[in-house]
């Protein structure tokens, strides 16, 4: 067995038949495995939809009184206030969708390691680009498209509930007039959109941290941003960094969506928004572009990792 | 044709070497096994073949690279670790599911078939069952991959001997057929003595012996000597020699049978004592 012998002949690669499967179709059974594997990407917004639609019942029994004082305000404030409850969702299952985003990166590459079933994953034919790209599809794609169904069937449950109680109450259901249904689900839909393209970069940075690091992979994520701001604020008073990042956290927002004061956002409607002002500031794109290369090098370390 | 051609292979984590520039040949076929004490380098060299380290020298698995190519090689390639690795969140009718929708060679019916005879239950979740159960089950995935290697790192370990037993007769019974390469480590090797073809022992990233089983059979003898023949058979120059029940028991490498057999009983060795023969005089 040891003698040495000619190269490994030519054959051998071409014996190989040509059977495979379509990129498309690995990247698709990737993702399900993803789903299967992390049920609190779609658990954690229905939990919150079920407690929304819970509390907007028991809140109904009030929603007479409530629209009588609404209607006593004149028609601008009257329908900030009408619309208020649904901005509140939509806000809040947005940023649910953020914080479960980041909790699923940081344990991405990290997980597969740690219960040793990178060696069961790698021991099948589905390169390690495919794998990062189905796993940053979860919070780029997945969790945006989810977050917008299920925010337009919680909407939609609301608002079926406030015309009942105005109806039982003798009213007439107005509710549906008040809320330009369709223009605030399409405003959703950009808002979405809009909020993955700026938290890219954010998802990137998380993926490599959990590809990268042995342990504490959220300290080690979060720490270092921290540190650099910290440093460059006592060596040379300033907060360039800061200025940097924040757009990706938050600053996006006022981008998107306008503060309608004591801290709400409200949405804007669809004729005020200009896709191009958010699409094209270099902030945008320079994040977009830090993103592609965050999940090229986690693509890259996948290949070096071993069990922990 | 070879199925694995290694030269100069070599890998060193830090100052320590694992691999120190082995050769290797496995034609197809063949079911080698690789027998070395723990930190010899098996699973190493074992990584090395399924393209999972990055490594120095030549190393060519069905005639590709397993470092740049490691997704389209493991079409032809079939792994199984020690039992730890299937995920544990995962059902069993979700692996069959994710293994058919990735792999192109999986036959989901015959994973079925061989699922039929154990009592695994679909429904199930790994973390559900017992260390058997997940062997069993990892078994029946890769012998439904119509693969041309398979590579076995400790695939029995923890397993209860039944389990042992019932996992080398299926392998031998329901998979391999001569066209197959089988690269084993394990360290039960008198499991595994009837099943190989080839045999090599590798001790600090060093291959200490590489042979055939025909090699094997006719190359080494122990004989259980007579304790008045003691001193002859010690002329002989044996390779090792142990003493059982106040009997001695020697090893020769390539004597006269002729001979031995005039000093007492000669049968042949286990693997294991040949292992612990070798591995002995190593140290």
């Amino acid at each position: 067995m040891n003698t040495p012998s000619s190269s490994v002949p030519e054959t051998a690669s071409q014996a190989i038949a040509p059977l495979a499967i379509s990129p498309t179709r690995l990247l698709y059974w990737s993702v399900r495995r993803e789903l299967w594997e992390n049920r609190s990407v779609y658990i954690a917004p229905l939990c919150a939809a079920g407690v929304v639609i819970f509390s907007t019942f028991i809140g109904s029994f009030h929603s007479p009184e409530r629209r009588r004082a609404a209607l006593l305000l004149d028609p601008a404030l009257q329908r900030a206030a009408i619309e208020r409850p649904y901005d509140m969702v939509a806000v809040m299952l947005l940023f649910l969708a953020f914080i479960v985003g980041v909790f699923y990166c940081l344990d991405a590459l990290h997980g597969e390691r740690r219960d040793r079933t990178i060696l069961f994953w790698k021991s099948l034919p589905v390169s390690d680009l495919t794998t990062v790209l189905s796993k940053a599809s979860i919070p780029l794609v997945v969790l945006p498209l989810l977050t917008f169904a299920i925010t337009i069937g919680v909407q939609l449950v609301m608002l079926l509930m406030s015309n009942a109680a105005l109806v039982m109450s003798g009213m007439s259901a107005t509710t549906s007039a008040q809320l330009p249904f369709l223009q605030r689900s399409a405003t959703l839909l950009y808002g979405l959109i809009v909020m993955a393209l700026w938290h890219a970069p954010i998802y990137g940075w998380l993926l490599l941290v959990s590809g990268w690091a042995r342990r504490a992979a959220f300290l080690w994520a979060f720490l270092p941003l921290i540190a650099i701001q910290i440093f460059e604020k006592i060596a040379f008073g300033t907060s360039y960094f800061a200025a940097l990042l924040n757009p990706h956290f938050i600053g996006w927002l006022s981008g998107a969506f306008v503060p309608a004061g004591r801290g709400h956002f409200t949405m804007k409607p669809l004729t005020a928004l200009d896709p191009g002002a958010a699409l094209w500031t270099p902030d945008l794109w320079l994040g977009l572009a830090v993103a592609a290369l965050l999940i090229a090098a986690a693509v890259r370390l996948r290949r070096y990792r071993e069990p922990l | 044709m070879a199925s694995i051609e290694a030269r100069g292979l070599r890998k060193a984590f830090g100052t320590s070497i694992a691999l120190d520039g082995i050769d290797l040949h496995v034609d197809e076929g063949r079911i080698l096994g690789l027998i070395g004490p723990n930190g010899a380098g098996k699973t190493t060299a074992l990584n090395a073949i399924l393209g999972l380290i990055p490594y120095q020298g030549e190393l060519t698995v069905l005639g590709r690279d397993p470092w740049t190519e490691r997704d389209l090689l493991m079409r032809d390639v079939c792994f199984i670790a020690d039992v730890a690795v299937l995920p544990r969140w995962m059902r069993v009718s979700q692996a069959l599911e994710y293994v058919a929708g990735v792999h192109p060679r999986f036959d989901r019916a015959k994973a079925e078939g061989f699922l039929a005879k154990t009592t695994i239950r679909r429904t199930s979740r790994i973390r559900e069952l017992s260390k058997g159960m997940v062997a069993q089950l990892h078994l029946a995935l890769v012998m439904a991959i119509d693969a041309r290697l398979l590579v076995m790192d400790e695939p029995t370990l923890g397993l209860d001997i039944l389990y042992r037993k019932q996992f080398y007769d299926s392998l031998l019974n329901d998979y391999f057929d001569r066209t197959r390469t089988i690269v084993v480590t394990t360290h039960q090797v008198e499991e595994i003595q009837d099943v190989l073809t080839d045999l090599m022992f590798i001790d600090r990233g060093r291959i200490v012996l590489d042979c055939s089983m025909e090699e094997f059979d006719s190359r080494y003898l122990e004989v259980k000597v007579r304790p008045e023949s003691v001193e002859a058979a010690r002329a002989l120059k044996p390779i090792h020699e142990r003493q059982i029940f106040g009997r001695s028991i020697l090893l020769f490498d390539r004597a006269d049978k002729e001979r031995l057999a005039a000093l007492g009983d000669v049968r042949p060795p286990s693997i294991a004592e040949l292992f612990v023969a070798l591995m002995g005089n190593q140290s």
